[in-house]
């Protein structure tokens, strides 16, 4: 189990409403069933991880998360999951204000491209970082709105969003980020994982 | 018709109100089920057919002697494992397998009906087909399963009956049939009604049939099953059995050849009064009308857990069409699951072996019955 996925199990209350967005092969959403008993449904974009979901039992609709979220209506989750894809669509912005229409609140994670690594991979290389998390060229990658931890806590004042609660995950281990350690955070945090709000 | 004497019947004594005004009572509905119904009679599965099929889903059907419409689908070990589940699956009304149709005797006037049979819906299909659970004492139903017409049968279904059935799969269906769909029909009903031989429905009387009417219908429909690049990898321009182009108009082109041997083989087993009923009963189906304009209203008052699937090659009910079902079930934050299944076979895919789609509704199906 990713410890992102127990991250995000840890934040979402029990028999809650969830939508996973971007829901992969239903890992997460297998795992908050057992856990958390929550009534979840998943938006997948690849037919075959659709199928290994519908071979898991899940509720999944092969779908678009940038088109297909407007089919639900305001409020209709309580939580709405979107796991390291955000950095992904053409338009996060629009994206952020769909999850957080549809949802009561949105947990988002996003892989932090202010790590020291990649700064270090860019300063030395001098060339487009790719790393564990990563992995793929500046040409082929689905990545095309990278941002930082720093960056998404602005982006939060810039079209005014709630966060509630933000965590860095490093080397396994979450810690809360606040405006006095976010320069660390940032440089040290493989991963944001935000619960936010309206 | 003496063959069609052993076929299983429900004689519906209930008055059944027609959609068209008309009340019917003292019918038959010919039915057939594969497995058995176990002890706490959760484990049935009621199929709905297509415009042509009938309810010899699988195995052979003694009718024609080959095999059932769904046989890719439907039997042991197979995606509704029959080992496990009860199929059952009725001749729609209006139909020509067994049950009441057009081609029945009317017992005021003791003549076939012919086209002065009552017009049939979707809904008074469902609605006869519910007696069904009554006679099999089955109070729900772990499924309701259709493709293509099967599969507004399951909407109609579900609508109808919002709590007889936990599970439901329309499979390459629509909610409303296009302007399209409507056209094509027509088409076929003008090429029957244009055979000199259906003398206004009444070809009975005559001991005659309007087989080429019926065979140039069948043919056109056929062309909507399939897609363009499917049509062009299995047939492409190659010629039927000669070197060259004959410079006639026999069948120069496979293509030509295959279209002529399924329509002629449609009309040994398919009634032309019965296709005009049976694409009527699809034209005139509007579940969203019905629900003045919003679906979501067919849905709100059940709990069944949908599973809808399209294919992407299917242009006669266009994935489009299966997404908007999924949109009106989300809007009520209804238990759906959807996928588009790739396939180059066009709105066949359903009736034929592709594995994506088998492999999704077998894990749908069992995951499902494990749940309760």
């Amino acid at each position: 189990m990713k410890s992102e996925y127990k991250i995000i199990t840890n934040i979402i209350e029990k028999n809650s409403r969830v939508l996973d967005v971007g829901c992969n092969d239903g890992t997460l959403m297998e795992f908050l069933k057992t856990t958390k008993n929550v009534d979840i449904r998943g938006i997948e974009i690849s037919k075959e991880k659709v199928q290994i979901c519908i071979s898991k039992g899940l509720t999944v609709i092969e779908g678009n998360a940038e088109f297909d979220l407007k089919q639900f209506p305001n409020n209709s989750f309580d939580y709405v999951v979107l796991g390291q894809t955000l950095q992904a669509f053409i338009s996060p912005e629009i994206v952020i204000k769909e999850l957080l229409r549809v949802g009561k609140k949105a947990i988002v994670t996003i892989p932090n491209f202010g790590h020291w690594k990649v700064r270090l991979n860019l300063l030395v290389k001098g060339t487009m970082p790719i790393t564990n998390s990563l992995p793929n060229n500046w040409y082929n990658t689905p990545n095309i709105h990278m941002c930082t931890i720093k960056d998404f806590v602005k982006f939060s004042k810039i079209i005014n969003f709630k966060i509630f609660k933000s965590l860095a995950l490093i080397n396994r281990n979450v810690s809360n980020i606040n405006s006095s350690n976010l320069f660390f955070k940032n440089l040290f945090g493989e991963l944001g994982i935000f619960l936010i709000e309206k | 018709m003496n063959i069609k004497e052993n076929i299983k019947k429900l004689i519906i004594e209930k008055p059944l109100k027609l959609d068209c005004g008309q009340t019917i009572n003292h019918f038959p509905l010919a039915y057939e089920t594969y497995g058995s119904l176990n002890e706490n009679k959760d484990n049935a599965i009621l199929v709905f057919h297509a415009l042509t099929g009938d309810q010899f889903v699988t195995g052979i059907n003694p009718i024609t002697k080959k095999d059932g419409w769904w046989s890719y689908a439907v039997g042991p070990n197979k995606s509704i494992d029959t080992n496990k589940y009860f199929v059952i699956c009725a001749n729609v009304i209006g139909g020509c397998m067994g049950s009441f149709g057009p081609s029945h005797e009317d017992p005021k006037t003791k003549k076939i009906y012919g086209i002065d049979f009552p017009v049939i819906t979707i809904n008074d299909m469902v609605n006869a087909q519910i007696n069904l659970l009554d006679f099999f004492k089955i109070n729900k139903l772990f499924a309701v399963i259709g493709g293509s017409m099967g599969g507004m049968q399951v909407l109609q279904f579900i609508s109808n009956f919002p709590d007889k059935a936990k599970t439901a799969i329309p499979i390459a269906c629509t909610s409303s049939h296009s302007a399209q769909n409507i056209a094509f029909n027509e088409l076929g009903r003008q090429a029957i009604a244009a055979d000199h031989n259906w003398l206004d429905g009444k070809y009975n009387l005559k001991n005659t049939v309007p087989d080429k009417g019926l065979a140039v219908a069948r043919m056109a429909a056929h062309i909507t099953y399939l897609s363009k690049k499917g049509l062009q990898e299995k047939f492409g321009r190659k010629l039927q059995e000669r070197d060259d182009l004959k410079f006639g108009f026999d069948a120069d082109f496979q293509i030509e050849s295959y279209l002529r041997y399924q329509g002629s083989v449609f009309v040994d087993r398919f009634d032309a009064n019965s296709y005009l009923y049976i694409t009527r009963a699809m034209d005139y189906f509007d579940l969203v009308k019905q629900f003045n304009g919003n679906l979501s209203n067919a849905f709100k008052n059940t709990k069944a857990k949908f599973f809808i699937i399209s294919f992407t090659s299917d242009w006669l009910y266009p994935t489009q069409e299966n997404k908007d079902i999924v949109i009106a079930l989300n809007a009520i934050g209804a238990n759906v699951g959807f996928v588009e299944i790739e396939s180059d076979k066009g709105h066949d895919s359903f009736l034929l072996e592709v594995p994506d789609f088998l492999k999704a509704l077998k894990n749908f199906l069992d995951k499902s019955y494990d749940e309760k």
